[in-house]
């Protein structure tokens, strides 16, 4: 295997190494973008040339949270030493922050940030608990016309949401169902459904067959064999298809445009309606979308080793 | 039910012979999947197959009246929703094209020990994780035509990629192809590192020049992932909703599910909307089966 390298070969190394780091900065400058605009002073975020080296603060997260009004009249100097400091920074802002009565009046983010999460959690754990009992069916038992029905599955993900959302959207509506909670974790659980089957069933097609038939010998039952053998096997694939589901009903857009539109609204379609409502004060934008993309940057990481897997419905495992 | 199934047996007991046979175990574990699915996306379909003869509008109370195939003569027959297909196919192409040329060649260039290269690689992943809608946004920042780094960087002054006419779809395309070259630099990686590196030594101890090493041994064997790639990334681009909506409101740059979503959600013509999204239903469901086939052929290699 020692094979001689040419001079040429290693600096043609060298150069395709240097172009991948230097393209690699390129692919993350948007998302570095974003990232410092939640962090800079308003006047700053939209100057000419932009401004690249600035001292972060913090206070476009504390105005994403936080309904305010412009000051009408400048602020009393007793009034402003006795505010918190983070009302301060809104002061500094020439804004002040609502409240009723005592309590500070919060945005609609936080309520968004939460129904996503709810939303998105739930239809996970729905997909994921019937995926994983779906695949282990499809893995173990022999099952008439399994191709077509595993096709059928794969189909349903495949739809068009504007298609489905169409006849969805009237049903919701004659049952009272648009703008709930529970009829996005519907919608969310059926697409990620089809996804969880076809991922899980890689996962267990991978579990030897031995496992359990040595545990059925020594009297399990199927249904132990499944719960004691399987299940723990196939845990890091359960948490693997979480992430993604996970994923994929957090960052949904359409059905959410559409079948919400304040109570059980997510953060997607939130965020850039935004843009739509009076003077447009871009960092708060960023500061809201810089929170909404960090957990995904983080699953991202922890699902490094399973993402090819994830992307082609288990197909290549590598 | 669960209890019976958590509780341990004796296995000479007539309980354990009893117990849940496999037939039913596999009826309770698959059964409820298929249900749910039926009920909530094929029955739906076809509660619009039959509103797709109507002229049912469903913002007004006036009852559905059946008008046979006229909305699919009038869909088939319409100048604009043609332009709508025009429009799709032409940003299927640009950016696929581009996905496949960088995300290729970024793979091309990742195919190579060095520190930090697992970190690298999941970096350059990020975008396709992240939501279209968000990315949709933050592009538009930096698109601005009196602000935005692009401009700034490129020396554009204040070209306005969103607002004119004939940019607004690459301007889309671009962004599309930022974040989706990562997926198909991803399946190459898989498919480079797969083939076996006694090919290439056999290839240098021929003194094979590097551009015939790569057509006949890289290029062929990566083929098919790649293949699977174009093939996935087609069928979303064709499905491209949320990005285009967010970004630009050109008439050039409206998708065919965008001219949907409007047809259904704005203008209320739930029966001639459904009608097109049974037409745009069927060419997705042709491209997944191309799909499927082509994933199992993969897979049993």
């Amino acid at each position: 295997m020692a094979a001689v390298k040419s001079k040429g070969a290693l600096v043609g190394n060298r150069l395709a190494i240097a172009s991948v780091l230097v393209i690699t900065l390129i692919f993350l400058a948007p998302i570095y973008w974003i990232a410092s605009t939640a962090f800079k002073p308003r006047a700053l975020a939209t100057t000419v040339p932009p401004t690249v080296v600035f001292a972060p603060e913090i206070t476009p997260f504390i105005k994403l949270f936080t309904k305010r009004v412009q000051l009408t009249k400048p602020v009393d100097p007793a009034a402003y030493d006795a505010a918190p400091w983070w009302e301060q920074r809104i002061l500094d802002n020439g804004e002040r922050v609502l409240r009723t009565g005592a309590n500070v009046q919060l945005s609609a983010y936080p309520s968004r940030f939460m129904n996503s999460l709810i939303i998105a959690i739930t239809s996970t754990v729905l997909a994921v608990g019937m995926g994983t009992l779906t695949a282990y069916g499809f893995s173990r038992f022999r099952i008439a016309g399994e191709k077509d029905m595993l096709f059928f599955i794969l189909s349903t993900r495949m739809l068009p949401p504007v298609v489905v959302a169409i006849p969805m959207f009237l049903m919701y509506r004659a049952v009272g169902m648009t703008d709930t909670h529970i009829g996005l974790i519907i919608l969310y659980t059926a697409f990620n459904l089809s996804f969880s089957v076809w991922l899980m069933k890689g996962f267990m097609d991978e579990i030897p067959k031995e496992y359990e038939e040595a545990a059925l010998v020594d009297g399990y039952t199927r249904m132990e064999a499944f719960f004691k053998i399987v299940l723990p096997e196939a845990a890091t694939g359960i948490a693997a298809t979480a992430v993604f589901c996970f994923i994929t009903a957090w960052n949904e857009y359409a059905f959410a445009l559409i079948m919400t539109n304040r109570r059980a609204q997510t953060a997607p379609p939130f965020i850039p309606s935004q843009l739509g409502s009076g003077v447009i004060d871009w960092t708060v934008i960023a500061a809201g979308t810089f929170l909404f993309l960090l957990p995904v940057a983080i699953f991202t990481f922890a699902l490094r080793g399973h993402l090819l897997r994830g992307v082609t419905f288990g197909a290549i495992r590598k | 039910m669960a209890m019976a199934a958590m509780t341990r047996l004796d296995p000479q007991s007539r309980a354990a012979a009893r117990g849940w046979s496999d037939l039913s175990i596999r009826n309770l574990f698959i059964l409820p999947t298929l249900a749910f699915l039926i009920v909530f996306n094929i029955f739906p379909l076809i509660y619009s197959l039959g509103y797709s003869f109507t002229d049912f509008r469903a913002s007004t109370n006036a009852p559905a009246n059946f008008i046979g195939l006229k909305n699919y003569r009038d869909l088939l027959g319409d100048e604009f929703i043609w332009n709508n297909f025009v429009v799709t196919a032409k940003y299927v192409l640009v950016s696929v094209a581009g996905q496949v040329l960088v995300g290729f060649g970024i793979a091309l260039l990742l195919n190579r020990a060095f520190p930090f290269k697992g970190l690298v690689t999941t970096l350059l992943l990020l975008p396709m994780m992240m939501s279209m809608a968000v990315v949709g946004l933050f592009w538009k920042l930096l698109y601005d035509p009196s602000w935005g780094i692009i401009n700034y960087i490129f020396r554009l002054g204040d070209f306005a990629w969103l607002s004119n006419r004939d940019a607004a779809l690459y301007a889309v395309a671009i962004t599309d192809i930022w974040m989706w070259s990562p997926f198909v630099m991803l399946l190459s990686l898989a498919g480079l590192s797969a083939v076996p590196k006694h090919l290439y030594e056999a290839a240098a101890i021929d003194r094979a020049g590097k551009w015939y090493t790569f057509r006949r041994i890289t290029l062929p064997l990566v083929a098919p992932i790649l293949l699977i790639a174009i093939i996935f990334r087609t069928m979303e681009a064709f499905k491209t909703f949320d990005l285009a909506y967010i970004m630009s409101s050109q008439d050039t740059t409206e998708l065919i599910s965008i001219k949907l979503y409007k047809m259904a959600f704005q203008e209320w013509q739930t029966g001639k909307s459904s009608a097109l999204a049974y037409i745009v239903l069927i060419m997705v469901l042709a491209i997944t089966n191309i799909y499927v086939k082509y994933l199992n052929r993969v897979k049993e290699r």
